[in-house]
């Protein structure tokens, strides 16, 4: 009977900590907030809460003599905390960067089933007729704001000290390129001239390989062409070299087909007509999107992979600290043991003792949060980092980016490590027989 | 050894601490396990002894920049090249346009440069003479149930067919197996296709070549062969870039990601923790026995043989969860592999991981075990015997 109940209680408790830790993941902010407000509310004005909270003031107080102890929960989870937050970090920086790159009144056109740029090929009787479409918007000069552009790659040496080369993804670019991406400025020289081998390159080119400054002169193949200005945009072509495409097509011999055609609508609702227009065309076979969705669908793999290593690697990191919490709990509950059978004694309710060891565990574990995430932030916000991105022919670069959204995941985590890591030793502290442990030594 | 059982007894005298210990340090080693096998697989592309005997040849632009095929003869003359073999990179996709696989429209030679991948002969021989045959890497086969003589229908991204569609339909002559089973092959999951059909079939390759594989007699030779082979076309309008498959796959691989990075900052951040974990199990310990070791010490026990006892007692702790934890990697590597039906390829637990593994173990053992040891070694007996 007493196995019986036992075992009836651990499944009780396991049952607790599954709904605890999912209604954990899927609660939104406020609801965690309505959450805290009532527990304070209860902590102030009802008396269990009261006798909680006093347990909790002479628990909290009684820490510092257990500084090694605990902060082996502390440490603990502020290494789950930096590791899972920084991976995570990599997924949204590469997205950022890539969703920054669209936008919903800029369409890019390819050759019909071509999912990525270097796949597609455009000749020039197509890449007229897409200029001609309606809902595109017009410069001053009433010319349609659409540039057919040439996405190719090339080898360049990598600014790492090996010797090694890289691949560049190098655009060719109409006229109008510049009117189409405003975000894209010239921070240093010049823009290239058309006719001319002349580069402007992308900051982030400019950081990943050897020789990119104004004023040099690097070899694409068998030709030299001379690197005119940098320019920065925050978006995914700042890892590009842009060169005139007539150019590009003659070094690269394709003459005068284009990979894909870039367009700025007249607005963002233009879309729906301009894609319309374009598949009611006979003499075009050809796949529409707005950039917006073309970058999306782009970082789509690869931020899911990253998610899906970083919240491996956290869970794993988080059933070792998980345990770590359960020994140093344990080990504490045990040193106040005499102290909780005295409370326990002179009418102390168990369900105050829980709270107040529950309490002391997740204080510790906020604690760990706050400094796994305040460390992956100083470290890897902002922090440089490129790959070979999907459907691109070149190295993407990238900045790790440390959102206030990711470190509130990085708290949630902790915060579960610790309830977790608690209750068992809280249970274990509440149920304790008052005579055995005042007797103890 | 003979001291075993004490160090046994001490290590277990707190149960639920030691198992909790263990499991930590049990979830650290997993994730060790898993971590190193994944890098030294990246680490390791391309580094088989085949891989160093095989140069490729592409485009100095770029490498989606084709060559002509008349370089082939010439490669084929430059002293020290064994053979050569070309592809194109064809594009392929199945069902889906975004469901891609590695397809490659190659030369009938192509597959010898490349012993460590076997077919049987008869179905090298239906592939040789079947103008639409394409050998399908076994991961491949299995993962969409294809069979010998099935007829596939794959989508070129690039190129369109004869008809102008991008859908082309091939017949399966072979399936393509790794020789060593053990150390999966990147063609398992790809398909090859012949050139010859590929380049009368659409309309815009006209005779081109995408790169070219070449095999060197003597592989000491082959940074000198590559030179040769890239004078041929020096100063044309198609200079080449020749390296060894080795030194291409570790460029790519580069540009990819730093997975050694990657990968030394988590285990660091794994590690830092566990010492803190571990060593406070350890100081709690020996806080715990003073009186005995105190005990100990009276009974005739050297301070040196105390030190010791604690040591081993944490190197111990260390390695029976390292162990096991690295053990479960072992265990779960496979399974997760087999159960994704060769999606997710995790690299098995090899030697280098063990002995990397449990040299770690052991430092890290020694390393929390120190200070807990030295206090244990400096006990005063009358003090620890009377519990000061």
């Amino acid at each position: 009977m007493n196995k019986l109940k036992s075992f009836l209680r651990g499944l009780a408790m396991c049952l607790i900590v599954a709904i605890g830790v999912a209604a954990w993941i899927v609660l939104s902010w406020w609801a965690l907030l309505a959450l805290a407000v009532l527990f304070a509310l209860w902590m102030l004005l009802l008396r269990s809460g009261r006798q909680a909270s006093s347990v909790t003031r002479v628990g909290v107080s009684t820490l510092p003599q257990r500084l090694g102890a605990s902060s082996v929960v502390v440490i603990g989870i502020a290494g789950v905390v930096a590791v899972l937050v920084s991976l995570l970090a990599m997924g949204v920086g590469y997205q950022q960067t890539l969703s920054m790159s669209g936008s919903a009144d800029t369409a890019i056109v390819l050759r019909g089933g071509s999912d990525s740029e270097v796949s597609s090929v455009l000749d020039n009787a197509s890449t007229t007729v897409i200029a001609q479409a309606p809902g595109i918007a017009r410069d001053a000069a009433g010319k349609p704001i659409a540039s057919p552009e040439l996405v190719v790659a090339a080898n360049l040496p990598l600014n790492d000290g090996s010797g090694d080369e890289g691949s560049v993804q190098l655009r060719g670019v109409g006229d109008e390129a510049w009117a189409l991406r405003p975000e894209a400025k010239i921070v240093a020289g010049r823009k290239f001239k058309p006719g001319l081998r002349e580069l402007v390159v992308g900051k982030g080119a400019q950081r990943q390989f050897v020789g990119l400054t104004p004023g040099h002169e690097i070899k694409l193949g068998n030709q030299t062409w001379t690197v005119v200005g940098v320019f920065e945009s925050g978006t995914a072509m700042d890892s590009e070299l842009w060169g005139d495409a007539n150019v590009v097509a003659d070094t690269y011999r394709r003459g005068s087909s284009r990979t894909s055609v870039f367009v700025r609508l007249i607005s963002a609702a233009a879309f729906d007509k301009f894609k319309a227009a374009l598949a009611a065309d006979p003499r075009l076979q050809v796949d529409t999107s707005t950039t917006l969705d073309y970058f999306r669908k782009q970082s789509e793999n690869v931020t899911k992979a990253i998610t899906i290593i970083g919240i491996v690697v956290g869970v794993i990191m988080a059933i070792g600290a998980v345990f770590g919490a359960l020994n140093t709990m344990f080990a504490t509950v045990a040193t106040r043991a005499r102290e909780i059978a005295t409370l326990r004694a002179i009418g102390f309710r168990g369900l105050p003792v829980v709270v107040a060891v529950m309490l002391e565990t997740m204080l510790l574990a906020l604690l760990g949060g706050v400094i796994g995430g305040a460390l992956a932030w100083l470290v890897f916000n902002g922090y440089s980092a490129s790959t070979l991105a999907q459907g691109t022919v070149g190295t993407l670069s990238f900045k790790l980016a440390v959102t206030p959204a990711l470190l509130w995941t990085g708290l949630k985590w902790a915060l579960a490590i610790g309830f977790v890591g608690g209750l068992f030793p809280a249970v274990r502290a509440a149920r304790l027989p008052v005579s055995t442990a005042l007797r103890e030594l | 050894m003979k001291y075993f059982h004490l160090i046994w007894a001490a290590l277990f005298r707190r149960k639920t601490r030691t198992i909790l210990t263990l499991v930590s340090i049990a979830a650290a080693f997993l994730l060790f396990g898993m971590l190193n096998g994944v890098r030294t697989s990246f680490a390791n592309a391309g580094k088989s002894a085949a891989g160093a005997e095989r140069l490729q040849t592409g485009s100095k632009l770029s490498f989606i920049q084709p060559l002509p095929s008349a370089l082939e003869a010439k490669i084929a003359a430059v002293p020290g090249v064994k053979g050569v073999a070309y592809a194109n990179w064809f594009g392929g996709a199945y069902q889906d346009p975004h469901n891609q696989i590695f397809t490659f429209a190659v030369s009938p030679n192509y597959i010898d440069m490349y012993p460590e991948i076997v077919i049987s002969p008869e179905e090298r021989k239906a592939f040789d003479s079947t103008r639409t045959g394409v050998l399908v890497g076994d991961v491949l086969a299995k993962k969409y149930h294809w069979k010998v003589g099935d007829k596939i229908p794959l989508m070129s991204n690039i190129f369109p067919n004869r008809d102008g569609s991008k859908n082309w339909t091939f017949d399966i002559s072979g399936i393509m197996h790794a020789k060593d089973p053990s150390h999966g092959e990147f063609l398992q999951g790809g398909i090859l296709m012949h050139w010859k059909y590929f380049d009368e079939s659409n309309p815009y390759n006209r005779g081109q070549v995408g790169w070219y594989v070449s095999h060197v007699a003597d592989p000491a030779q082959a940074d000198s062969v590559a030179k040769a082979i890239d004078a041929l076309s020096a100063n044309s309008d198609h200079e080449t870039k020749t390296q060894t498959e080795q030194a291409a796959m570790a460029s790519w691989i580069k540009q990819m990601a730093n997975v050694g990075l990657i990968v030394f900052s988590i285990m660091g951040a794994v590690f830092f923790t566990l010492l803190f974990l571990t060593g406070n199990t350890m100081a709690q310990a020996v806080r715990e026995r003073t009186s005995e070791l105190g005990v100990l010490k009276t009974i005739g026990f050297s301070s040196v043989s105390v030190l010791m006892i604690v040591l081993a007692e944490s190197v111990l702790l260390v390695l029976i969860g390292g162990v096991l934890g690295l053990g479960l990697a072992a265990v779960l590597g496979p399974i997760v592999s087999a159960g994704s039906g060769g999606v997710i390829n995790m690299p098995p637990v090899d030697t280098g991981s063990w002995l990397l593994g449990v040299a770690l173990m052991v430092a890290i053992g020694l390393l929390v075990g120190a200070l807990p040891a030295l206090r244990a070694m400096h006990l005063n007996i009358v003090d620890a015997l009377a519990g000061r």
